[in-house]
C-alpha cells in the first residue's frame, strides 16, 4: 500500500458549478485528521518483525508499507494507539504530541 | 381477472377497450419500462397485476420486485432509476403517504420515477373511493403531478410524463379517480410501439451510479450547499410548463392527440368559468353544454398539469370571466380547498375576477350534473365569494 | 524513517491484499471498528462494487457532500431501505447491462435489527441478489448512543441509562435470517480479519441473499480505550458472547473457532464502561445466558453440520 496524496478541497463559485444532484466529486484526503490526535505512534523499526499487524488493524489507513517496513502517514494517523497496543513485540510507543 | 381477456397486442397500434389501470398498464409498457417495484392496495391492483402478465409473458422485458410494502417500492424505484433504468410504480392513498418520505428522495435525488396514483380517499375509515387529498397532500414534495379526466388520457400521459421526467430529471405522477377512472372501461387508442420508441427513446441519465464513475450520492449536505441544490430543482421545475406544452405538440403531431397543461372547454366567451380536475372535469362539460342550452355562458377548465402550476395560461383564461368557480375534491383543514387556494393565488395581483370556492365529492361522493347546478345557482346569485366555505352535498 | 544497516531486509507478507478503497480523512472517532468492517469487506470486495447505505455511523463516516472516502459508489438511502435499495439498484444495473457489479447494502445494528428490518426480512424472502452487511456496535450510535434491539442485556445508553440498563437481551438477528433460508450468513468480527475477508468473498460467489453480521465495537458508545477496540472482539469469541459461525439454507451451521479456553464473561465486561455498573448478579445471568446459548449454537452444529 502506498502513500496516500493529498486531493483537492472543493468549493463553488456558483450553483452553476453543482452537480444535478448531490453527489461527491472527490475523496476525503484533503482532511489532515492527523490534526485530531494528541498522542502519537513511533515505530523503533529495530525491533519491527515485519508482520504487517499494525498496517492491518489502522482504522484510518494511516499506515503504509514502504522498503518492506510500515510507515505511520502523520497526515492522517489519529492517535487511537490500535497499532501499538497489537503490536507483538511491542516496539510502537505512543509519545505525547508537542503543542 | 383471467387471462384470455388481454391480448396485449405485442406493440401493434389497436383500439381496446380498456380499464384506467389498465391504460397505466399500458402506457408503461409502451415506455419499455425496465424496473417495477410495487404493493398492491385497492383500487390500484389491476394496474401491477397486468405489469405482472406483462413481465410474464415477455411482452415488457422488465425486473418486478414485488416488494412487501409501498415504502419498499418506492426505495427501490430509486435505487433502479439511480442505476440508470426507466423505473415505475402505482399506488394510491395509504399506500401513496406511506411512500410520502422517498418521494421527497426522489425529487431531491433527481431521479425521474414515473408512478400511478389513483385518487382515493385517506382513512380512517376505510375508504376506497374517489377523493384528492392523497395526491394533493404531496403537492410539496418535488414532482410533477398530472391529473387525468379519461383512460386515454392516462395511457398518454405515462408516456409524455416520461419524457419529461427524464429531460428535467424530476419524478412525476399520472393522477386518476377512483373507480369512475381506475375501473370504469372506455375506448382508448393504445399506439403502436415504434411510434412511442420515435417520441420517447432510452433513457439518457445526466448522472448514474456505476463503478466506472464512482461517486457518492445523496450523503450529508451542509446549509452551503442545500439552499444551491434545491433552488436547482425549483429552476428546473420551472422549465416544466414550457415543456409539458412542448411535448405535448410533439406527441400531436405523432399520436394525434394534444396533451397540454390544461384543457378548456368553451371559456372563450364564458361568464362564468368553472374549474375542475379529474372525471369531474369531464362531467363538467356535460354541465357547460347543459348550461349553453338555456342562455348561460359557462366554461369549464380543467386543470390537467397541477404541478408546475400552469400560472400564464390560467390567468390569461379565466382573467376573461365575470365570475370563476373552483371545485374540490379535496380541502386542506384550516384552510379551503386546495385548487381554490392556487388558483386564488395565481389571480392575486393579475385580475380581479371573483373566485368562488366549492367543496364536494370527498370520499367517492358522486359529482353530478346536479352537483354543478347548485355550484352554478350558488355562483350567479353572489356578488362575492363568502368567507366561508361553501360545502355541496353535506346533509346538514 | 531511513532503515539502519542492522535492520535485515525480509519481504512483507501481507495476510490481505494490499488494496485499499477506504482511504484516510474520514470522520470516524478514534479506534473505530465499523471503518475497520468496510476497509476489510472492500478488500474482499473490490472495485466493481455499489453500497447502498442508510442512515448509521457510515453515513457521516464517508464525509459530507462533494466528498467520499470510498473509491466506490454508495447510494446514500433511507433509513429503513437499506436492503430494499440494494435489492432496487442491482435490478437497475442488470437492466442497464451491468450484470457484474456486486450489490451490498452496508448497515449498522439500527438500520437492520430495527428500523430496517421489514426490508430485509422482504428481500431475504425473496432471496434478491444482494449483499447485506450489518455492521453492530450495538446502539443507535450515529444519533447518539441510544438504545437498538442489538444492545445487549445490562448495556448503559443514553435512553437505558444505569438504574434502568437494558432488561432485555439482544435481538437474535442471525437466527431471524436461518429461518428466513437464505443461501448463506455468517457472523465475523474485526478482530479476526482473514475470517472476514473469506467470508466476504465467500459471499460475493453466491447468488441470492447473503447476510453478514460483523462485531464492531465502539470505544465512544462502549465508554473503552480507541486501543481496545481488537482486544475486545477477541474476548467476544474467547467467551462466546459473540460466536464466529456460518450457515447455509437456513439448515446447515458452522461454528468457525471453538475456544479452548473459554473465558469468563467477567473479562469482557470489566473493560467496558457501558458495563460498569453491573452487579455480580447481573454478571452470572449474562455468563448463564451466554453459556445457555453457546450450547444451544453447538447442539445445532451437531445435528445439522455444514
Amino acid at each position: 500500500m502506498k502513500k496516500q496524496e493529498p486531493t483537492p478541497k472543493i468549493d463553488f463559485k456558483s450553483e452553476k458549478d453543482m452537480p444535478l444532484a448531490p453527489y461527491s466529486l472527490g475523496l476525503m484526503l484533503h482532511n489532515f485528521t492527523g490534526a485530531w490526535r494528541n498522542i502519537r505512534p513511533e515505530i523503533n523499526l529495530k525491533e519491527c518483525i515485519q508482520c504487517g499487524i499494525c498496517w492491518k488493524f489502522c482504522p484510518d489507513t494511516a499506515i503504509y508499507i514502504e522498503n518492506e517496513y510500515p510507515v505511520i502517514d502523520y497526515t492522517y494517523c489519529k492517535g487511537c494507539g490500535l497499532c501499538a497496543e497489537e503490536c507483538p513485540t511491542k516496539c510502537i510507543t505512543m509519545v505525547e504530541e508537542e503543542k | 381477472m383471467s387471462n384470455q381477456m388481454h391480448h396485449h397486442g405485442g406493440g401493434r397500434k389497436m383500439r381496446k377497450v380498456i380499464m384506467g389501470n389498465h391504460a397505466l398498464s399500458y402506457g408503461a409498457m409502451l415506455s419499455r419500462v425496465q424496473v417495477i417495484a410495487a404493493y398492491p392496495i385497492t383500487p390500484q391492483t389491476q394496474v401491477v397485476e397486468l405489469l405482472s402478465e406483462m413481465c410474464a409473458d415477455k411482452v415488457l422485458d422488465a425486473q418486478f420486485i414485488k416488494v412487501e410494502s409501498e415504502h419498499s417500492a418506492m426505495a427501490a424505484c430509486l435505487g433502479a432509476s439511480l442505476a440508470g433504468a426507466r423505473t415505475f410504480t402505482a399506488t394510491s392513498a395509504q399506500g401513496l403517504a406511506l411512500m410520502h418520505e422517498l418521494l421527497h428522495w426522489a425529487s431531491g435525488g433527481r431521479l425521474p420515477v414515473v408512478l400511478g396514483n389513483i385518487n382515493r380517499a385517506m382513512a380512517p375509515g376505510w375508504s376506497i373511493w374517489s377523493d384528492q387529498n392523497d395526491s394533493l397532500s404531496q403537492r410539496d414534495t418535488g414532482w410533477v403531478q398530472f391529473y387525468c379526466g379519461s383512460n386515454q388520457e392516462v395511457l398518454d400521459s405515462v408516456i409524455q410524463a416520461f419524457k419529461v421526467a427524464e429531460k428535467l430529471h424530476i419524478p412525476a405522477m399520472i393522477i386518476l379517480d377512483a373507480f369512475s377512472l381506475s375501473h370504469t372501461y372506455e375506448v382508448v387508442e393504445v399506439p403502436e410501439q415504434e411510434k412511442v420508441d420515435e417520441y420517447l427513446p432510452p433513457f439518457q441519465p445526466k448522472f448514474r451510479l456505476t463503478p466506472d464513475d464512482p461517486h457518492a450520492f445523496g450523503g450529508l449536505t451542509s446549509p452551503d450547499h442545500y439552499l444551491e441544490l434545491r433552488y436547482k430543482l425549483q429552476k428546473d421545475m420551472e422549465k416544466a410548463p414550457a415543456l409539458i406544452e412542448e411535448t405535448g405538440q410533439e406527441f400531436q403531431e405523432l399520436f394525434g392527440r394534444k396533451l397540454g397543461l390544461v384543457d378548456p372547454y368553451q371559456c372563450d366567451d364564458a361568464e362564468i368559468i368553472l374549474v375542475t380536475s379529474g372525471t369531474a372535469g369531464y362531467t363538467a362539460c356535460v354541465a357547460v353544454d347543459h348550461f349553453r342550452q338555456q342562455g348561460l355562458k359557462v366554461g369549464n377548465l380543467r386543470i390537467r398539469t397541477f404541478r408546475p402550476f400552469p400560472f400564464e395560461i390560467v390567468r390569461d383564461i379565466l382573467s376573461q370571466a365575470k365570475k370563476v368557480a373552483v371545485v374540490d375534491r379535496n380541502i386542506s383543514y384550516g384552510h379551503h380547498g386546495i385548487f381554490y387556494q392556487e388558483i386564488k393565488s395565481a389571480l392575486y395581483g393579475h385580475s380581479p375576477v371573483p373566485v368562488f370556492g366549492y367543496i364536494t365529492g370527498l370520499g367517492g361522493r358522486d359529482i353530478t350534473l346536479d352537483t354543478f347546478r347548485q355550484i352554478i345557482e350558488e355562483t350567479q346569485k353572489n356578488d362575492a365569494p363568502s368567507e366561508r366555505i361553501s360545502w355541496i352535498g353535506v346533509k346538514k | 524513517m531511513k532503515a539502519d544497516k542492522e535492520i535485515k531486509k525480509k519481504r512483507m507478507r501481507l495476510s490481505l491484499p494490499p488494496e485499499e478503497y477506504m482511504h484516510s480523512g474520514h470522520l470516524a472517532c478514534q479506534g473505530c471498528g465499523a471503518t475497520l468492517a468496510m476497509r476489510y469487506a472492500l478488500k474482499a470486495l473490490g472495485p466493481r462494487t455499489a453500497l447502498s447505505i442508510p442512515a448509521c455511523c457510515w453515513s457521516v463516516i464517508d464525509g459530507p457532500f462533494p466528498y467520499s472516502s470510498l473509491s466506490i459508489p454508495i447510494f446514500h438511502c433511507a433509513f429503513e431501505t437499506a436492503a430494499v435499495s440494494a435489492a432496487g439498484l442491482k435490478a437497475g444495473l442488470e437492466m442497464v447491462g451491468d450484470k457484474e457489479t456486486t450489490v451490498v447494502a452496508w448497515a449498522g445494528d439500527g438500520g437492520t435489527f430495527d428500523i430496517g428490518i421489514q426490508a430485509l426480512s422482504g428481500v431475504a424472502e425473496r432471496n434478491d441478489n444482494i449483499i447485506y452487511v450489518c455492521y453492530d456496535n450495538e446502539a443507535y450510535m450515529n444519533t447518539g448512543i441510544q438504545r437498538s434491539s442489538a444492545t445487549p442485556y445490562g448495556a448503559w445508553t443514553t435512553t437505558t441509562p444505569v438504574k434502568h440498563y437494558k432488561n432485555r437481551p439482544k435481538k437474535d438477528i442471525d437466527a431471524i435470517m436461518a429461518a428466513h433460508r437464505i443461501p448463506y450468513l455468517a457472523t465475523a468480527n474485526i478482530s479476526y480479519p482473514e475470517d472476514l475477508y473469506r467470508k466476504v468473498r465467500k459471499a460475493k460467489d453466491i447468488k441470492g441473499t447473503r447476510f453478514i453480521h460483523i462485531y464492531t465495537p465502539c470505544p465512544t458508545g462502549w465508554k473503552t480505550r480507541p486501543e481496545d477496540t481488537i482486544k475486545l472482539g477477541k474476548l467476544a469469541v474467547q467467551t462466546c458472547i459473540f460466536p464466529l459461525y456460518e450457515v447455509e439454507d437456513g439448515s446447515t451451521w458452522k461454528i468457525n473457532i471453538k475456544p479452548r479456553d473459554k473465558k469468563p464473561v467477567k473479562d469482557y465486561l470489566r473493560l467496558q464502561g457501558r458495563f460498569r455498573h453491573l452487579n455480580e448478579e447481573a454478571i452470572s445471568f449474562i455468563q448463564e445466558e451466554v453459556d445457555k446459548k453457546w450450547a444451544r449454537l453447538l447442539k445445532y452444529e451437531e445435528v445439522s453440520p455444514l
